[in-house]
């Protein structure tokens, strides 16, 4: 029976990756003498090899094994483990990554860069070899000599069952050297007793050629369960029995499946583990990752079976209402709304059941942010270490994919301009280590995540200094602490004496913050000098549903997130002014808020332009507060984003649509975007002003 | 009666009639309309459904032929007045006023756009070396829309470029 392996590859990329992840969380945290990590290590690697084995990636092989080869070593306490060691591996993490995902998109890899790794690795281990004890190369020597080997392989009749091929085995082993197979039947029942899935045949293999005795018992690896294996050397006639395992592959054998047993959780696929590392291969990744934007996401079981229990109420609910309406009477109408109710109910708790697969712990996407520290803290030559809390607060898949990059500059940021040399913070009374701490927390529907360093903090002077340098603000402007850190997200602003290859050059925490807008979210800084900064995401925990407030305007409806509101008013005629010709504030508090007709803004016909009739929701965006004036508030409701994009195109003003309970469609308002539209349509009719003609703009009070 | 013996008399290529019922069997369907009293057509693997007139909600800001958005069965569909696209006749809504709903396939990418047409006739069997070239003499449906024309009986039906009509162009912030 021949499968189709390529079946298994996605799965196997994805464990894999994993792997990839628990190597290097395992290397980062490696202490010497703590067996149970470097024994986790290994297994992770092994899994890999042996994987990659399978479906045929021999670059992934090849280098895993070298891999291997040197933890093996390590696990046997044959060799110390040193911090050299330890960079070695975490660069081969690297490589096997580059590897396997070049296997996966069958694309080229950066085959310099593993060359060099792997002479470094065979490097490392040829200086192992020199110093290791004469028992040890003494064995080695006499295996290899061997010319063949008399093979008795007697598998378990459950053999077959559990996956395994002894063609496969048989074929691997004929590469090996020219083999002989001598088939025993002697088991075989009768033709009535047979059972199709279970294995009666024993083998006697004779091998010959030149063979290292490792070499056949690795083809063999994976079966020495459930088989009685003898391995007979033919030149010295010497019986080797081989019946028993090593120890270590016994124990490999049981504690494998522990691992997938403790994360049934839902496992991010590929995209989050393959983080990225360098500009260079950031380049590569994304490329590739628009190819596997159709993640999978691994879901835990009790997750399943409640979306089953509510599917099966649903039924239930569904064929009492229509047992209902088979013969309705006015009578019944009482059982009619309770089954309503309940239907209501059903499908809200379906509904959450449905968003919950979608949500993950947000340590997938800190998990990579330990090695980066790490990686920062070499190149930098600072101390620091990262702290991680909340690292079970779970968020949207998707939110965690898009938040994963900006989050990798803020902290990227905090290392080299936050975290201050050693002797300065000695100087300054600070504990050598600086520290980088990742938070994340719920706080109402949204998501908090804080990346907070206790470095230099921000100094004020300088980014004003050098913000009326570039011509961004006047030099006599004063600004409050707010806006001097929002300059901070100007294109192209950099306060970082000199350019390092990690951060300074200005780019980056303008997109970090257009990425967090798009997700919907905000970034707000605090910054005390001489003792740190803290940088706050704040985040909608999923981008599919939003908290709506609907409103009317003319005869359409719109929806405003409920995120963005302050709060809605009725129009107090004597707080309304009109200041600097045009311009129409309403006086809250003591804020004045500009107000923003909806009708204008959108070119909408509406009987409702007197102001004084109107209803004004003010809304926030980017730290300014907006009046939007409406004719009417409607219900508020939770709303299913539907993009406008798939058959149309983005919309300025609008972040997309929604479908009502009337089966209508009505716009979801994007307050940034209608902020940024106002402003330009003032800017244009200033500018209209400004060329002489007298083009005056349309404000109805 | 017997629809797999039926298939069976039916002849490969040609219009046939057995028993009432129309096979047609060569060259490619085409979906045709009327905007005003001219007759357009439109490749007919490309049309989604087609449904009456309902006033969709309107995209601020967009141009004039685009009428706003519907919701079809979940899927958000935006809507385009042929007329008023082509600048063709009235823009009225009638009883008879229809949508016409077509898909196009581009790469990976399938886009659903609803066009708003005075009224569905038939369905023409075209051979592809019957499409003639339109001639480039004005007309105010730009020619890029235009595949070609055919002639049917006694009038003359001009073939849209679904890929063409799919497209959406960028509207500016009208200021």
């Amino acid at each position: 029976m021949s499968v189709d392996l390529s079946q298994f590859i996605p799965s196997f990329l994805e464990e894999s990756f994993e792997g990839l992840e628990l190597m290097e969380s395992g290397l980062l945290n490696l202490q010497p003498g703590d067996n149970e990590t470097i024994h986790s290590i290994f297994r992770a690697a092994h899994s890999i090899k042996g994987g990659a084995g399978t479906f045929g990636f021999d670059s992934v092989t090849d280098f895993t094994h070298l891999v291997e080869t040197l933890l093996d070593e390590m696990r046997d306490g044959r060799r110390e483990v040193t911090n050299a060691d330890t960079e070695i591996l975490l660069e081969s993490v690297d490589c096997m990554r580059l590897l396997i995902e070049a296997a996966r998109d069958e694309s080229d890899y950066d085959t310099e860069k593993v060359a060099q790794t792997s002479s470094r690795l065979a490097q490392t281990l040829g200086n192992e070899q020199l110093t290791s004890d004469e028992n040890v190369s003494v064995d080695k020597v006499g295996s290899e000599s061997a010319t063949g080997f008399n093979i008795k392989f007697v598998p378990e009749h459950s053999l077959a069952k559990t996956g395994n091929d002894p063609l496969f085995l048989f074929s691997a082993l004929a590469e090996l050297g020219s083999l002989t197979i001598h088939a025993n039947t002697n088991e075989l029942p009768a033709l009535m007793d047979i059972d199709a899935q279970e294995l009666y045949l024993s083998w006697q293999l004779t091998l010959i050629g030149e063979v290292d005795e490792e070499e056949v018992k690795e083809i063999f690896e994976w079966v020495e369960d459930e088989c009685l294996l003898e391995l007979t050397p033919i030149d010295n006639k010497l019986p080797q029995e081989k019946t028993e395992n090593e120890p270590t592959f016994q124990q490999e054998n049981t504690t494998a499946p522990a691992i997938d047993e403790t994360t049934p959780q839902i496992q991010e696929s590929q995209i989050a583990a393959a983080n990225p590392k360098s500009a260079d291969e950031k380049a590569t990744v994304s490329k590739t990752k628009a190819k596997t934007e159709v993640g999978s996401i691994r879901v835990g079981v009790d997750k399943v079976d409640s979306l089953i229990n509510l599917v099966g109420e649903l039924v239930i609910t569904q064929s009492m209402l229509s047992e209902l309406g088979n013969d309705f009477v006015m009578e019944k109408v009482e059982r009619l709304n309770s089954g309503l109710e309940q239907l209501l109910q059903n499908t809200k708790e379906l509904q959450e059941s449905v968003m919950r697969i979608r949500m993950l712990p947000i340590s997938f996407a800190f998990s990579r942010f330990p090695r980066l520290v790490h990686d920062l803290a070499v190149k930098t030559g600072k101390a620091m270490e990262l702290v991680i809390k909340g690292e079970q607060t779970e968020l949207d898949k998707t939110v965690m994919e898009q938040i994963g990059d900006p989050l990798v500059h803020l902290v990227r940021n905090a290392a080299d301009h936050g975290i201050e040399a050693s002797d300065i913070r000695v100087a300054q009374g600070k504990p050598e280590k600086g520290t980088i701490s990742l938070d994340a927390y719920h706080q109402g529907g949204n998501i908090v995540i804080e990346i907070n360093d206790d470095g230099a903090g921000i100094n004020r002077e300088s980014v004003l200094a050098k913000a009326v340098d570039k011509g961004l603000i006047d030099a006599n402007a004063t600004l409050t602490d707010s806006q001097v850190y929002d300059l901070l997200f100007e294109p192209g602003f950099s306060t970082a004496a000199e350019i390092t290859d990690i951060s300074g050059r200005g780019v980056g925490m303008d997109v970090v913050k257009r990425n967090i807008q798009a997700l919907g979210g905000r970034i707000q800084v605090e910054s005390t000098l001489g003792k740190g900064s803290t940088f706050k995401v704040n985040l909608p925990l999923t981008l599919a549903i939003l908290d709506g407030q609907l409103v009317k305007v003319g005869s359409e409806t719109y929806i405003i997130p409920l995120i963005a509101i302050v709060e809605s008013l009725q129009i107090d005629n004597k707080l309304i002014n009109r200041v600097s010709g045009d311009m129409v504030l309403y006086r809250l508090r003591d804020d004045n808020v500009p107000v923003l007709p909806i009708y204008q803004l959108f070119d909408l016909e509406t009987e409702c332009i007197e102001i004084d009739n109107a209803l004004l929701v003010v809304v926030e965006a980017d730290g300014q507060k907006v009046g939007l004036m409406v004719d009417d508030l409607l219900a508020q409701q939770q709303v299913v984003i539907k993009s406008l994009k798939d058959n149309y195109q983005q919309v300025a003003g609008i972040s997309g649509a929604t479908i009502l309970g009337d089966g209508s469609v009505a716009m979801i308002l994007d307050i940034p975007g209608m902020i940024s539209m106002a402003l330009e349509k003032a800017q244009y009719a200033q500018k209209f002003k400004n060329g002489g003609d007298s083009v005056k703009a349309e404000v109805c009070i | 009666m017997n629809i797999q013996a039926m298939a069976q008399d039916i002849p490969v290529e040609g219009e046939h009639s057995i028993e009432g019922v129309d096979f047609i069997t060569s060259g490619d369907q085409y979906l045709t309309f009327l905007l005003a009293d001219e007759q357009y057509a439109v490749d007919i693997l490309c049309v989604e459904e087609i449904r009456s007139w309902e006033t969709p909600t309107k995209i601020p800001n967009a141009p004039g032929y685009i009428k706003g958005v519907i919701n079809m069965r979940g899927v958000i569909v935006p809507i385009v007045d042929l007329r008023l696209k082509f600048g063709i006749g009235e823009a009225s809504y009638l009883e008879t006023t229809v949508v016409i709903v077509l898909t196009y396939q581009n790469d990976d990418k399938s886009r659903t756009i609803g066009f708003v047409v005075d009224a569905v006739s038939d369905v023409l069997n075209v051979e592809s070396v019957d499409i003639k070239p339109a001639p480039a003499f004005g007309g105010c449906v730009s020619q890029q829309f235009i595949d070609g024309l055919i002639n049917s009986e006694q009038k003359v039906v001009t073939i849209l470029n679904v890929a063409h009509l799919q497209q959406v162009e960028q509207h500016p912030m009208n200021s």
